[in-house]
């Protein structure tokens, strides 16, 4: 029983990863309807440019900045360059213009900094706590619990950035309703840079925790993947939703993978998750959260 | 001047109804399909054929696949490569363990095939629309490069699943030259495509048509959901399943599970965003584009370092190719989000009118 904990805790602890990277996409579908591939990308940009700076010698306080400048810098440039272009496009079109951008995103990085395998050292080690092993005789690995802290933490600051700022509150209104929004003032493309920009944000956070975790490499852009399957679970418009179906994801992943996986041969994680959601989406089509659909003919 | 149909009368339903109504589109499709069977082998040479127009021809053939479910029917898919890979890997089973097996008759089963697959991943369509949608299709895309890795048996239990197609021949004659092989998939392609082209002007294209442009409404007219949607998946899957085992069979030779990865459904998508959705023609100019878009950017970029006199390495040539790539889809998307198809119709409304614009 305590190795069923174990796998259970493991993976609700590697699905909160998978949370961040899925909040990336629900800002920017909620507030423009954009369903952005790029998001992968970002993430892989991130944290290549924090690692690149800090071997070009910057310190890390200074190298945490700087990449957080050129993430908000670049998601202002993607929304004026790429997305302001297209508004009103089918969104089909605007996922296909997402996908050119992982390219560019992809290219330019590896361009920028090279494509070799770099480690990422945050400080925080990969190892179990002691304490709980001792308590319990449970594994819980350091590294997944901070990750775990510091996604709470994030979520918890954009919750309170969206309801209690200025700017929080013309965001929700323009995830509410563009037209409504825009006929009470507020600027709609102003907010979505801003949108943009906190989504390059939250790619520098993902960037740095999948960095530390797996090594900063190519691979890290294939995490969009593994965020998909918690999108659909919790709804393409929640919060709460790409939290929940993180943790969902995450906790029945290992769990096939170790109980389930035998009888199949293993290797299951890469399709289960999909498998999952698309069971779970006949039962609800519109995911745990998200905003249900009215159809008028 | 040259392109106008006045004058051109129609007479009967037969000839209202026709494929081409207007005669000059007759003729340039006629001139097209003779060139393309008689003069083009004439002329091509072998890297031509192989490494250019048969790829071409059979990306054209799925994204015609793909452009019957997501351009006429509405339904976005993001695992045609999956497909693609059923056809291949069904198509070799079949030849594999069925003694004398003739060859199309397993393409066509290997559709088949891809067909049943298509039905069991487009059932949640019913209940699941767009992105919802496009990613519960991402399933198919795993799941099927997972099991015909995992069960070896689809591969006669190679490793890591590689399979290497059989001699091909047909009625005795074998088809193992470039040319041989570029008749096989020129004659395999036009035929589908213009059943396709057919098939969506029928009252099955409506019908799919209908669906996309509003569901409820559609239903709400008494067309069946269920037996359309379901019909719209089995028919794309078909096309790209056959797509798949002619890329097995006429353009590598040698194919396994992962090369049918994400990345060959996002190029297929790719061509029919290009090429324009909810457009036969589309699909084949998106195939061209997507097809000879790298040839090009290599082509163009030799000749360019010779004469800056740079030598670049080769990973900064392929990032740099990534983002050329990435950056013309953007600029085409925003440019002409119609795609390919578009700018060829409003050039033919321009050529109506042309040498006299009023």
């Amino acid at each position: 029983m305590s190795f069923f904990f174990e796998v259970l805790i493991g993976g609700l602890l590697s699905g909160v990863m998978y949370s961040l990277v899925a909040l990336g996409f629900v800002l920017i579908y909620k507030a423009s309807g954009v369903f952005n591939f790029a998001q992968g990308s970002l993430v892989f940009f991130a944290a290549l440019t924090f690692v690149g700076l800090r071997e070009h010698g910057f310190n890390s306080a200074l190298a945490l900045l700087a990449t957080l400048g050129v993430m908000i810098v670049l998601g202002l440039l993607i929304e004026r360059i790429v997305l302001r272009p297209l508004v009103n496009q089918p969104q089909i079109t605007l996922f296909m213009a997402t996908i050119g951008l992982s390219f560019v995103i992809e290219g330019f990085a590896q361009l920028l900094w090279g494509a070799n395998v770099r480690g990422l050292e945050l400080g925080i080690q990969d190892e179990p706590i002691e304490q709980i092993t001792t308590y319990t005789g449970m594994n819980v690995s350091k590294f997944d619990l901070s990750a775990a802290g510091i996604a709470a933490l994030l979520v918890t600051g954009l919750a309170l950035f969206f309801s209690r700022t200025r700017i929080g509150r013309a965001l929700r209104a323009v995830a509410d309703d563009h037209q409504a929004a825009l006929a009470v003032g507020i600027p709609l493309q102003q907010i979505w840079g801003i949108v943009w920009a906190v989504a390059g944000f939250v790619a520098l956070v993902a960037g740095l925790l999948w960095g530390a975790r797996n090594g900063v490499q190519f691979a890290l852009t294939f995490v969009a993947l593994k965020a998909l399957p918690v999108l659909i679970l919790g709804g393409f418009e929640s919060i709460p939703g790409a939290i929940v179906g993180g943790l969902i994801v995450g906790a029945s992943e290992k769990l096939a993978e170790v109980y389930l996986g035998p009888y199949v041969g293993g290797g299951i994680e890469g399709w289960f998750p999909y498998v999952l959601a698309l069971v779970f989406l006949l039962f609800r089509p519109e995911g745990l959260f998200g905003e249900k659909h009215i159809d008028r003919v | 001047m040259l392109y106008r149909e006045a004058g051109q009368f129609k007479a009967s339903y037969a000839t209202d109804q026709q494929i081409f109504p207007i005669r000059q589109d007759r003729i340039a499709v006629a001139a097209l399909t003779a060139l393309a069977f008689v003069i083009v082998p004439l002329v091509a040479d072998q890297y031509w054929l192989s490494a250019i127009l048969i790829p071409f021809l059979i990306f054209a053939l799925a994204a015609v696949g793909l452009n019957i479910l997501t351009g006429y029917a509405g339904q976005l898919s993001l695992g045609t490569a999956a497909f693609m890979a059923v056809g291949a890997f069904g198509a070799w089973n079949f030849v594999l363990r069925v003694p004398g097996m003739p060859l199309l008759v397993a393409f066509a089963l290997g559709g088949i095939c891809a067909a049943l697959v298509g039905i069991v991943f487009g059932l949640p369509s019913l209940r699941i629309k767009g992105f919802y949608l496009a990613v519960a299709t991402l399933a198919a895309q795993f799941f099927v490069v997972w099991a015909l890795t995992k069960f070896n048996w689809f591969s006669n239990y190679s490793t890591s699943g590689v399979i290497t197609t059989q001699r091909m021949e047909i009625l005795g004659f074998a088809f193992d030259t470039p040319r041989a092989k570029y008749f096989l998939t020129l004659t395999v392609v036009v035929v589908l495509a213009l059943a396709a082209k057919n098939m969506v002007r029928s009252s099955i294209g409506r019908a799919w048509m209908a669906i996309r442009d509003m569901d409820v409404a559609a239903e709400v007219i008494g067309i069946p959901m269920l037996r359309t949607k379901l019909l719209a998946f089995a028919i794309s899957s078909f096309y790209a399943g056959v797509a798949g085992a002619l890329y097995a069979y006429c353009y590598l030779g040698t194919v396994e599970p992962e090369g049918f990865n994400l990345d060959l459904s996002f190029k297929i998508l790719f061509m029919i965003i290009l090429g324009g959705v909810g457009s036969i023609l589309g699909s084949f100019l998106g195939a061209g584009f997507i097809v000879l878009l790298p040839i090009f950017l290599n082509t163009v970029a030799r000749p360019l370092e010779n004469l800056l006199g740079l030598s670049l390495p080769p990973g900064l040539m392929s990032n740099l190719e990534l983002i050329v790539f990435g950056g013309l889809i953007i600029f085409f998307l925003i440019v002409e989000p119609h795609g390919l198809a578009r700018l060829w119709q409003i050039t033919k409304e321009k050529l109506r009118l042309w040498p006299f614009p009023h």
